[in-house]
């Protein structure tokens, strides 16, 4: 079995990977790796082709595989390593990879610092326990996405759409520009989890109904599939009694949702958030075992992949610090909280700051949908900073720098989310200073 | 007497998703409001009066690794011809090697719109 030794290895050669291996090199790791199991670099990218990737990071409105075009150029213009067809099976502390592939056969890498870019992977029909037979026709969105776009197979012509993700609005588009009939897509939250430009462009410029509070309560046919029952749900997500429809179809697409793919993160022991099912990091994105860190979708599940090639420099540096022995073990360790109105936040704990550094950046996820917003940070039960939001959805990651000096010593760190007084409202912000 | 007519728009220019108001009185653009960036002013202006859309969908591509190369509107297309596009990029075949950027389809239907490559596709061997 042939040995290597590296400084800094990604695990994933999609965006989080491909930012974390270019950042680590330039923060003067000497010896980068990225692993990836597909043919090539770009990962999901690659068959989102529709357009609206890279506005905040290039300036410039790319699709799926332009905007990881971009990274794959600037990898290449390195001497980054790449590994492709080369699959994971496991990263123990320690730093050593043991991996496989076709090529190489068992190879073991021996990583100072390993950035875990795994991705996520989407919940399926065992996920949302959704009653009936089990016929041919019923696919999650990306893997139907990933059949159209990438290898020429339309997965059904009469389409329903469960669930009203990002991906599930893309592909209603993306069906209809194939000639398939989208009947409807049904929501069962009150409000849908997608984007809203994806529900203007996606859905009613074609006239696709989106039914919300809705929820399949069976999937019908024997080989094939034939048609779905839906019922209305009341607000505790129950189904209302006489509701019942049944639509026709012979194709179902499920945009249930994303779950980090943390498999090797788990059996390394990695701790892990139970909401976000990602690891718990500090702000450099180290998860619970020195020299392990995290970013991308494998860490929570973002909303724009700008955020992800954000995120994973700031892991991939990480990583290069700690390989270059200056990334020193923290002193005490901080845990931050989501509290009233959020569901998640990232960061989840914080190691000492290091000299110099001005804020911290953390990422959210709201509870629930709300109008204008004040998003408070509270130090030690003490009201610290606030910043109104215009607007606050599930569907998209709230994002707030909170300056260091607000932060100061205080032991317990909690962020929250409560409707803004009407006054406050109506100004545009009531930030104090970045 | 004026024609005057309230649009809610809805603007699709970036994932902030802004909503606002334009309000067309005999024909053209009066009023505007909720729209935060010069970008998404011009986009609903042009959605009252002339929608448009960027298009990306596949062609066939021959010798490559893959059997489609993704494609882009290098602008916006009217959005009533979006379909007749389509219509003809499923007649256009191409050969690999492609590199991303080229031009696949120029001058699609006479209406100014170019369509080029999303991705390079190698040819194998």
């Amino acid at each position: 079995m042939r040995e290597f030794s590296y400084d800094v290895v990604t695990i994933g050669g999609g965006p989080a990977g491909m930012a974390a291996a270019l950042a680590a090199r330039e923060a003067g790791a000497e010896r980068v790796l990225i692993l990836e199991r597909d043919r090539e670099l770009g990962g999901i990218l690659q068959q989102c082709i529709h357009n609206g990737f890279g506005l905040r990071r290039f300036e410039e409105e790319l699709t799926g595989p332009g905007y990881a075009h971009r990274y794959v150029d600037m990898v290449k213009a390195t001497d980054i390593d790449v590994w492709l067809d080369t699959t994971v099976l496991a990263a123990e502390p320690g730093g050593i990879i043991t991996s496989v592939s076709p090529h190489a056969g068992l190879t073991v890498v021996r990583a100072k610092s390993v950035v875990y870019a795994m991705g996520c992977r989407e919940r399926t029909r065992g996920a949302i326990r959704t009653p009936g037979s089990r016929p041919a026709g019923v696919f999650t969105a990306g893997a139907a996405q990933r059949m159209v776009n990438m290898e020429g197979y339309l997965p059904g012509k009469e389409v329903v759409i469960v669930g009203s993700g990002d991906i599930g609005l893309i592909m209603a588009r993306r069906m209809t520009f194939e000639g398939a009939k989208v009947k409807a897509v049904f929501e069962i939250m009150p409000y849908s989890n997608g984007l809203t430009r994806n529900i203007v462009q996606c859905l009613e410029d074609f006239g696709i109904p989106l039914y919300l509070g809705h929820s399949v309560t069976a999937i019908h046919g024997k080989d094939r599939v034939t048609g779905i029952t839906v019922s209305q749900v009341n607000d505790k997500l129950e189904v209302i009694d006489g509701t019942a429809f049944d639509v026709a179809c012979d194709c179902v697409l499920l945009s249930v949702g994303l779950i980090p793919e943390n498999e090797l993160g788990r059996a390394a022991g990695v701790a892990l958030d139970p909401i976000t099912s990602g690891a718990r990091v500090d702000q450099f994105r180290q998860t619970s075992i020195p020299g392990f860190f995290a970013a991308g979708n494998v860490l929570h599940v973002h909303d724009l992949v700008d955020w992800v090639s954000e995120e994973a420099a700031i892991a991939g540096r990480s990583a290069a610090r700690h390989a270059c022995g200056e990334l020193a073990p923290s002193g005490r360790e901080r845990s931050v909280m989501a509290g009233e109105g959020l569901r998640t936040v990232v960061p989840q704990r914080l190691s000492d700051f290091e000299p110099g550094k001005m804020s911290v950046r953390f990422y959210f996820r709201a509870a629930k949908p709300m109008g204008a917003s004040l998003l408070q940070f509270w130090a030690d039960g003490a009201l610290a900073f606030e910043r109104k939001l215009r607007v606050v959805k599930p569907s998209e990651m709230i994002v707030a720098d909170i300056p260091v000096r607000k932060i100061g010593d205080a032991a317990t760190l909690e962020f929250r989310v409560v409707p803004a007084p009407e006054q406050v409202a109506a100004e545009e912000e009531i930030e104090e200073e970045a | 007497m004026m024609a005057r007519v309230v649009h809610a728009i809805q603007c699709i220019g970036c994932p902030i998703g802004c909503g606002g108001e334009v309000t067309v009185e005999d024909g053209s653009v009066a009023e505007m409001t909720g729209f935060t960036c010069n970008k998404g002013q011009a986009y609903a202006a042009e959605e009252v009066v002339a929608p448009k859309r960027m298009v990306t969908t596949t062609v066939r591509v021959s010798g490559g690794g893959l059997p489609l190369l993704p494609v882009v509107s290098v602008t916006p297309v009217p959005k009533e011809r979006i379909f007749h596009c389509l219509q003809l990029l499923r007649s256009v075949s191409v050969a690999a090697p492609v590199t991303e950027g080229e031009i696949i389809v120029s001058d699609a239907l006479g209406l100014g719109v170019d369509f080029r490559a999303a991705r390079d596709i190698p040819s194998i061997q």
